[in-house]
């Protein structure tokens, strides 16, 4: 009893953070609330005993990926989105089949006669085995994503990194905004 | 006490239906971003839980479903990085975060 309350305490505040998400027109505060979903998803894992993804699920997704979010969010000063009209085909067509999917998957999941019960804590996802698994059934997978890794890395630096035309040019226009008689002076400097 | 697994799966299904509903409704480029990692979230939650599940029947190999959750956060954090890198570069030129107005590649 304790286990299905926990996860129905769980599961509702992981729904509500979502829903936040959809409704708040300031990103920052999307950031914040999809920071909420992936710790309560974080007590779902360990609720099915994977204490382990549970632990990186903390660790990665609501520490590393998240600060990036906020990182480029605060970067970019975004403000509240603007309400443009946006793609008459994604309203049109995308929420009724959002809807329609959303209410066919429940239906099935609801209606089919599944009896198998997940047993809580009888899962021994523990470091030990997942160590095991990824470094001699995985191995080759693994290895591959360290590569994936280090050009996702790379391709960061040069995507995010500025030509030095374009930053002397951007100095000189805002220090022109900034004080217009010191943009001879920096030139003879 | 145990717990169907059909109520993992439909939580998986709203996160990941919240996600297409984000996906589509939203104008911010970065709340969109958001919406994806949702998704990807959501995925994951299913990928525990018939992991659960097939251990709970006795499969041997049913660890691997929590393996794939690694995999999946490997994907979404290259993904996020090389993402972030490209809406830095899109807003230096465009100055907007509004995808109605970046409508070209070109930068």
């Amino acid at each position: 009893m304790l286990h299905l309350i926990l996860f129905l305490f769980f599961g509702a505040i992981c729904v509500a953070g979502a829903i936040n998400l959809l409704v708040q027109p300031h990103p920052i505060d999307s950031a914040l609330s999809l920071v909420v979903v992936m710790a309560s998803l974080a007590a779902e894992y360990l609720l099915l005993g994977a204490e382990f993804v549970a632990a990186i699920q903390v660790i990665v997704y609501a520490g590393a990926i998240m600060v990036l979010f906020i990182f480029t969010i605060m970067l970019l000063n975004a403000g509240a989105e603007e309400r443009t009209k946006g793609s008459r085909v994604a309203i049109v067509l995308g929420i009724p089949g959002v809807v329609i999917g959303a209410v066919l998957v429940a239906w099935t999941l609801v209606h089919r006669a599944n009896t198998e019960k997940v047993s809580i804590g009888a899962f021994p996802g523990s470091p030990h085995d997942i160590a095991w698994l990824l470094f001699h059934d995985f191995l080759l997978p693994f290895e591959v994503t360290s590569v994936l890794i280090l050009i996702a890395i790379l391709g960061a630096v040069v995507l995010a990194s500025r030509p030095e035309a374009v930053a002397r040019r951007h100095h000189d226009t805002e220090t022109a905004k900034a004080a217009p008689e010191l943009v001879g002076a920096g030139k003879e400097r | 006490m145990q717990i169907p697994l059909n109520y993992y799966l439909l939580l998986s299904g709203i996160l990941f239906a919240c996600g297409v509903l984000g996906f589509l409704i939203k104008r911010n480029i970065i709340a969109i971003f958001m919406s994806i990692e949702l998704m990807l979230n959501g995925v994951n939650l299913s990928f525990v839980a018939f992991a659960a599940h097939w251990h709970a029947l006795g499969n041997v190999h049913a660890l691997s479903g929590q393996i794939f959750v690694f995999f999946v956060m490997v994907v979404a954090a290259a993904e996020a990085a090389v993402g972030l890198a490209i809406i830095i570069a899109v807003y230096r030129t465009r100055e907007t975060l509004n995808v109605d107005q970046v409508n070209l590649l070109k930068l």
